[in-house]
C-alpha cells in the first residue's frame, strides 16, 4: 500500500542495456552534481537561472532543455537503426520486444514534445518580446512556471527508463492498444502524466506569448509591420491555446478509461477507439504546424538579413500564415485515410490537405524571390536555410502525394512514411533550430559560433539525413511497413545497413554541433561582437547590446517601418543618452519550480497508484499555489543611474567600436 | 588512369556500378509494380500525382539553387536591388502556379477515391477485361488476430491462418475486423490497406491478376509480437484453387467457437494452419464480440436499445456484456452456465433472434466507367430511403448516361 504498485521488480535490473545506461547516468550525474557544489554554483544556478521570470534566461533554458532531450531521443533512434540493420536472417537483433517497442515510442514522444517544442518555445521565448521592443513578456511568473511544467514532464519520461518501463504503444498511444486491457503495466501511465504536466506548461506558455504579442508591441508597430518570425510566433501560439486543450482532454479520457473503469475508448460497452484516433489528430496534425510555423519566420528573418534585402512579397507571406493556421484544423482525417470511411469523406480532407500546399509553395517562392537580385551571404544560418528549402520541397511533395487517399492506402504506416516526416520535420523544424542558433546565439552571449565546426556539423548533417532516409522512401514503395524488430527478406538489410550509416553522419554531425559550442565558447574572445548587430540585420532585436540588458530597451523604442531596426539605421536615428527613468521589473521567484516539483511528485505518485501520495502532492501543489498569490513582493525598480551607467558602458563600446573602424 | 588496360578500366567501372545493380534488381519494388489490379491503379496514381508535383518542385529546386549561386555576395556582376520586395504579377503567378496543380490534383483526387475505395465492388478483372455486373465477388473474412490473421471462406466452409490463397482474376470482398486490438490488413501486391479493428467490420474490394507468391501483413503497430504478424498470399489458378479447398476440408481440424476462442490467445510467428470446417457464424460472432459463451453481442445490444432498453434490469446481466475489459478476452464461459440459458432467454423476449445479426454496413456499387479523368458515370449517392438503416448508401443503379459519353 505504502508504495502502491512499485517495488524492486519495477526496477529493470535485468536488463543490461538499462542498467548500463543507468549506471554512466548517475556516475556522470554525480560528477554533475559534484562539479557544481565544488565550484559553489547552485547558489548562482538557482538565483540567476531557476528562479529568473527574464524571457531571455528561460528561452536559455529552453533550448538548453531541448538540447539534452534531443541526445536522448537520438540515442534511441540509433538503436533502432542498429536493431533494424542487423535483425535479418533469423537474428532476433539485441533488443526484445519489450525493450523495442518502448524505444520507437519514447522516440516519437521525446522527439516531439520534449525536443521540437521546447526549440521552438525557447526560440520564441527569446526572440519575440526583443522583436517588438517589449521588456519582458505578460505574465513572467507564468512564464517560468511553463517552463518548469515542460521540464517535469521531460523528468517523467527520463525517469520511466530507469523506474519501471515506458508506453510500448506507438507515440500517440491508440486504444484499444494503450487501455488497461491490453497495457496493464505503468508505460502508458509514464506517457499519459508526463505529456499532461508538459501540456499546462506549453499552453500556459502560448497565452502568455499571444497576449504578449497582442498588447506588448512598440508604439507604431502595427500588425502588418510586425517582423515574420512575430507573426508566426502569433500564429502557433493561437494554434497551440486552440490545440492542446484537446489533447488534454483526450488524454484525460483515457485516463478515466484506465483509472475508474470509463469505456470512452474500450472495445465492449460502447467505446469508440476510433473516437480518440480522431481527437488525438485533431490536436496531433495542428502541432506539425505549431512546429513549422515559428520556423518559417525563422527562415524569413534569415533570408531577408542574409540577402541584405526586405523580403520579397510580406504581405503575402503572413496571408500564407494565417491561412496555414486556419487550414491544419480541416485535414486531421488524413492521418487515417484507412479506418474505413467514406470516399467523398477521405477525399474532402485529401483535397484540403493540398490545398495547405499552396501557401506553404507560396512562402517558399517569397524566399526564393528575396534571393533575387540580393547580395547573399552564405554565413551558417543561411547555408542552413538553402539546405531546407531544397530537402522541405521534397518532404512537401511526398506529404501531398500522402493526401491522395489511394495512394495513402498502398503508402500508409510505410517506411515511406517515415522518410516524409522525417523529411519535413528534420529538413524544416531542426535546420531551422539549427539557423536560429547560429543566427541568435551572438544576441544571447556576445560572441559567435564558430564556422569550422558549424560547416563540418552542417555537412554530416545534409548528407547524413538524405542517406538515412532515401532508403527509407525506397523500402515503403517495396511495401515495408514501419515499427518492425524483425525481418525474414534479407534483400532489406543493405537498405538498412545504408539507413544506419546515415545516422551514423548524423550522429558526427551532432558531434561537430556540440564541439562548435564548446570550442566556440572557449575561443569566445576571438568570436565576440560588441556591436550587437552582427549580420547587419533588420529587427529590433538586434538594436540592444548583445547580451541585451536585463530591461531589454531603456527606452521602448519607436517604429515607423517594417523592418524597424534596418528603418533607424538608415535615418541614423541617434541612442538616447540622458533622461534615463527606472524601469519597473518583476522579481525572481522560486514559485514556478516548486509548484513543478511537486507535480512531478503527484505525476509519479499517480502512475505508481501510491494514493496517498497523490492526495498529499495535490494538496501541496493547491496550498503553495494559492499562497503564492499572497506574494505581493513581485516587482522591484531598476534605478535610473544603473540604467544610465548600463547605458553609457554600451555608448562607450560601440563608439570604441566606431573608432576601431575609422 | 593510363596505366590500366582498356578491359581492367572497363571491369574497374563495371565493378562499382555492381554493388548498385545488385541493389536494384534484387529487391521488389512490389508497391509500384503489384500483382492486383485495384494496386495497379493505386499505384499509377502514385506516380501520376509524382509526377504532375515535379512540374512545379523541379523548376524551384532549380531556381533555389541558381539563384543561391548567382546572387552570392562575391559575385558583385549581378544585379543587387535591396529595394525590391514586391511585384504584383510575380504574386499572382506563385499562388497561381501551386494552384493549378493542386486543382488538377484535387479533381484526380476525388475521382481516384470514389474510383478506388474499398468499399466499391469491383468494374472490372483488369484494363482489359470488363467484369459482368452480376458477377459475385467470392468473399473471404479476415480476422486479425494476437499475433497472426485467420482467413474464413464461408462459399468453401473452411479456414486457414497465416495463409491466403486467391483464385487468380476472381474478384474477392473482404470483410475484416480485428479480435483485440487495432491492426491494418495489407497485402502489397493485392491491394491497399484497410484497418481492422475489433468490434467494426471494413470492407475491401480486390483481384489478383498473376499466379505467385506474394505476402501480407499488419500494417498498424499491435504490441510485441507484431513483427511476426505476417501472413503468405498465394495466387493460383481457378481449378487449382478448388483443388486446394477440397485438400484443407479434407482435413480433420475444425474450427469451432473453443478453437477459436483457444486460437485468439496471443501467439508469435504462428506457422500456417486449415481448418476443414468452420463455425456456423463465427465471423458474424467474432464481430459482434460475442464468440464467448454468455456473452451478449452488440447487435443483441443494440436492437435492445433500439427498443428502448432493459432499463434498470439491464444492470443485472453486466458480466453479459463484458468483453475485454478487464484484460484480454477469456476462454471460459462469462456466465455459470445455466445463468446463459436465462440471459438468452431474456433476449429471446425482446429480440426474435439471439444469434448475431450481421453488422449493417452500406455496399457501394461498381463504377460504370473507368475512364479516370472523366470520371463520369460514377453512381450518385442516394437516399436508400428505408427507414430501417437510415444511412447514406451509395448502392443505387444510376439511371442515365451523363451527357460527356
Amino acid at each position: 500500500m505504502l508504495f502502491g504498485r512499485l517495488s524492486l521488480e519495477s526496477l529493470p535490473l535485468h536488463e543490461p542495456i538499462i542498467v548500463a545506461t543507468f549506471a554512466a547516468v548517475v556516475l556522470g550525474g554525480a560528477a554533475l552534481v559534484g562539479a557544481l557544489t565544488w565550484f559553489r554554483l547552485w547558489g548562482y544556478l538557482w538565483r540567476e537561472w531557476f528562479t529568473s521570470v527574464d524571457h531571455k534566461k528561460i528561452g536559455i533554458m529552453y533550448m538548453v532543455l531541448g538540447l539534452v532531450m534531443f541526445l536522448r531521443g537520438f540515442a534511441d533512434a540509433v538503436m533502432m537503426r542498429i536493431q533494424q540493420a542487423i535483425a535479418f536472417n533469423g537474428s532476433e537483433g539485441y533488443l526484445n520486444s519489450h525493450h523495442y517497442d518502448q524505444v520507437f515510442t519514447a522516440h516519437g514522444v521525446i522527439m516531439i514534445f520534449f525536443v521540437a517544442m521546447p526549440f521552438v518555445t525557447g526560440l520564441m521565448n527569446y526572440v519575440v518580446p526583443l522583436q517588438i521592443g517589449a521588456r519582458d513578456v505578460s505574465f513572467p511568473f507564468l512564464n517560468n512556471f511553463s517552463f518548469w511544467m515542460t521540464t517535469a514532464g521531460a523528468v517523467l519520461v527520463m525517469a520511466s527508463l530507469f523506474v519501471g518501463e515506458f508506453a510500448q504503444t506507438g507515440w500517440l498511444a491508440y486504444p484499444p492498444l494503450s487501455g488497461i486491457a491490453y497495457s496493464p503495466g505503468v508505460g502508458v501511465d509514464y506517457y499519459i502524466w508526463a505529456l499532461q504536466i508538459a501540456g499546462v506548461g506549453t499552453t500556459l506558455s502560448g497565452i502568455n506569448l499571444i497576449a504578449t504579442i497582442v498588447k506588448m508591441r512598440a508604439p507604431g508597430m502595427t500588425m502588418m509591420r510586425m517582423p515574420v518570425f512575430t507573426w508566426t510566433s502569433l500564429c502557433t501560439n493561437v494554434l497551440i491555446v486552440a490545440s492542446f486543450p484537446v489533447l488534454t482532454a483526450v488524454l484525460a479520457l483515457l485516463s478515466l478509461d484506465r483509472y475508474v473503469g470509463t469505456n470512452f475508448f474500450t472495445n465492449d460497452f460502447g467505446g469508440s477507439p476510433m473516437m480518440y484516433v480522431n481527437l488525438i489528430w485533431i490536436w496531433g496534425h495542428p502541432e506539425v504546424y505549431i512546429l513549422i510555423l515559428p520556423i518559417f519566420g525563422v527562415f524569413s528573418e534569415v533570408t531577408a538579413t542574409f540577402c541584405g534585402k526586405r523580403l520579397f512579397g510580406y504581405s503575402s507571406m503572413v496571408y500564407a500564415t494565417v491561412v496555414i493556421t486556419i487550414l491544419s484544423y480541416l485535414v486531421w482525417l488524413h492521418h487515417f485515410f484507412t479506418m474505413g470511411s467514406g470516399a467523398s469523406v477521405n477525399s474532402f480532407f485529401g483535397i484540403t490537405t493540398m490545398v495547405i500546399s499552396i501557401p506553404t509553395g507560396a512562402k517558399l517562392f517569397n524566399w526564393l524571390f528575396t534571393m533575387y537580385r540580393a547580395r547573399i551571404r552564405f554565413d551558417l544560418p543561411m547555408m542552413w536555410t538553402v539546405a531546407f528549402m531544397l530537402t522541405f520541397v521534397i518532404g512537401g511533395m511526398t506529404g501531398v502525394l500522402l493526401a491522395v487517399p489511394p495512394a495513402d492506402f498502398v503508402l500508409h504506416n510505410s517506411l515511406f512514411l517515415i522518410a516524409h516526416f522525417h523529411n519535413v520535420i528534420i529538413g524544416g523544424v531542426v535546420f531551422g533550430v539549427f539557423a536560429a542558433i547560429n543566427y541568435w546565439w551572438p544576441k544571447a552571449f556576445g560572441f559567435r559560433l564558430d564556422p569550422f565546426w558549424g560547416k563540418i556539423s552542417f555537412w554530416c548533417w545534409v548528407v547524413g539525413f538524405w542517406l538515412a532516409f532515401t532508403p527509407l522512401y525506397v523500402m515503403g514503395l517495396m511495401g515495408v511497413t514501419r515499427r518492425l524488430r524483425v525481418f525474414d527478406d534479407p534483400s532489406l538489410q543493405i537498405w538498412f545497413v545504408i539507413a544506419a550509416i546515415g545516422a551514423g553522419l548524423i550522429a558526427c554531425g551532432i558531434a561537430a554541433m556540440l564541439i562548435q559550442y564548446a570550442v566556440s565558447i572557449i575561443r569566445r574572445d576571438q568570436l565576440r561582437d560588441e556591436s550587437g548587430d552582427p549580420w547587419n540585420g533588420r529587427t529590433l532585436e538586434w538594436a540592444t547590446s548583445s547580451p541585451p540588458p536585463a530591461y531589454n530597451f531603456a527606452f521602448t523604442p519607436v517604429v515607423h517601418d517594417l523592418d524597424a531596426w534596418d528603418e533607424m539605421k538608415r535615418a541614423g536615428a541617434p541612442r538616447p543618452a540622458g533622461n534615463f527613468r527606472p524601469i519597473h521589473m518583476p522579481k525572481n521567484t522560486g514559485a514556478g519550480i516548486i509548484l513543478a516539483g511537486i507535480s512531478t511528485v503527484c505525476g509519479f505518485a499517480l502512475i505508481w497508484h501510491i494514493w496517498w501520495l497523490a492526495g498529499v502532492s495535490l494538496a501541496a501543489l493547491l496550498i503553495t499555489a494559492i499562497a503564492h498569490t499572497f506574494n505581493y513582493a513581485r516587482d522591484f525598480h531598476i534605478p535610473a543611474e544603473t540604467v544610465a551607467e548600463t547605458e553609457a558602458e554600451r555608448a562607450r563600446q560601440l563608439a570604441a567600436l566606431k573608432g576601431a573602424a575609422a | 588512369m593510363p596505366s590500366l588496360s582498356p578491359v581492367s578500366a572497363r571491369l574497374l567501372r563495371f565493378s562499382m556500378l555492381l554493388p548498385l545493380a545488385a541493389m536494384l534488381s534484387g529487391c521488389d519494388w512490389v508497391v509500384l509494380n503489384p500483382a492486383g489490379d485495384v494496386a495497379r491503379q493505386q499505384a499509377d496514381l502514385v506516380v501520376i500525382s509524382t509526377v504532375l508535383m515535379l512540374l512545379i518542385i523541379v523548376p524551384v529546386m532549380a531556381l533555389t539553387v541558381w539563384f543561391a549561386w548567382h546572387y552570392r555576395a562575391s559575385n558583385k556582376a549581378a544585379r543587387y536591388e535591396p529595394e525590391w520586395n514586391h511585384s504584383t504579377q510575380l504574386e499572382l503567378v506563385i499562388w497561381s502556379a501551386p494552384l493549378l496543380i493542386i486543382i488538377a490534383l484535387g479533381a484526380l483526387t476525388w475521382v481516384g477515391t470514389h474510383l478506388l475505395d474499398p468499399y466499391r465492388s469491383l468494374a472490372r478483372i483488369d484494363k482489359e477485361r470488363p467484369l459482368h455486373p452480376e458477377a459475385e465477388p467470392m468473399e473471404v473474412n479476415v480476422v486479425a488476430l494476437d499475433w497472426k490473421w485467420l482467413f474464413i471462406y464461408p462459399e468453401q466452409g473452411i479456414a486457414t491462418v497465416n495463409e491466403l490463397v486467391l483464385p487468380v482474376d476472381r474478384p474477392v470482398r473482404f470483410r475484416i475486423t480485428a479480435s483485440s486490438v487495432m491492426n491494418s490488413f495489407y497485402a502489397p501486391a493485392l491491394a491497399g490497406q484497410i484497418y481492422a479493428m475489433p468490434g467494426m467490420e471494413t470492407k475491401l474490394h480486390a483481384v489478383l491478376n498473376k499466379p505467385g507468391n506474394f505476402t501480407g501483413f499488419s500494417a498498424n503497430y499491435s504490441g510485441a509480437g507484431f513483427s511476426g504478424m505476417r501472413f503468405a498470399l498465394r495466387g493460383v489458378e481457378a481449378g487449382k484453387f478448388d483443388e486446394w479447398a477440397r485438400n484443407v476440408r479434407a482435413g480433420s481440424q475444425d474450427l469451432d467457437r473453443e478453437t477459436y476462442l483457444k486460437l485468439e490467445q496471443p501467439s508469435e510467428n504462428e506457422a500456417v494452419r486449415h481448418f476443414a470446417k468452420v463455425a456456423p457464424d463465427l465471423f458474424d460472432a467474432v464481430v459482434n464480440l460475442c464468440v464467448r459463451p454468455g456473452k451478449m453481442c452488440m447487435s443483441q445490444m443494440m436492437a435492445l436499445d433500439e427498443q428502448g432498453g432493459t432499463g434498470k434490469a439491464g444492470m443485472l446481466n453486466l458480466a453479459a456484456l463484458t468483453y475485454d475489459k478487464n484484460g484480454r478476452e477469456q476462454i471460459s464461459a462469462i456466465l455459470p452456465g445455466d445463468q446463459i440459458a436465462a440471459s438468452q432467454a431474456f433476449i429471446k423476449a425482446l429480440c426474435a433472434d439471439n444469434s448475431p445479426l450481421r453488422a449493417r454496413s452500406a455496399e457501394v456499387g461498381a463504377p460504370e466507367s473507368l475512364s479516370l479523368l472523366r470520371g463520369a458515370n460514377l453512381p450518385s449517392p442516394v437516399r436508400s430511403g428505408t427507414a430501417e438503416t437510415g444511412k447514406l448508401s451509395l448502392a443505387a443503379p444510376v439511371p442515365a448516361k451523363s451527357p460527356v459519353s
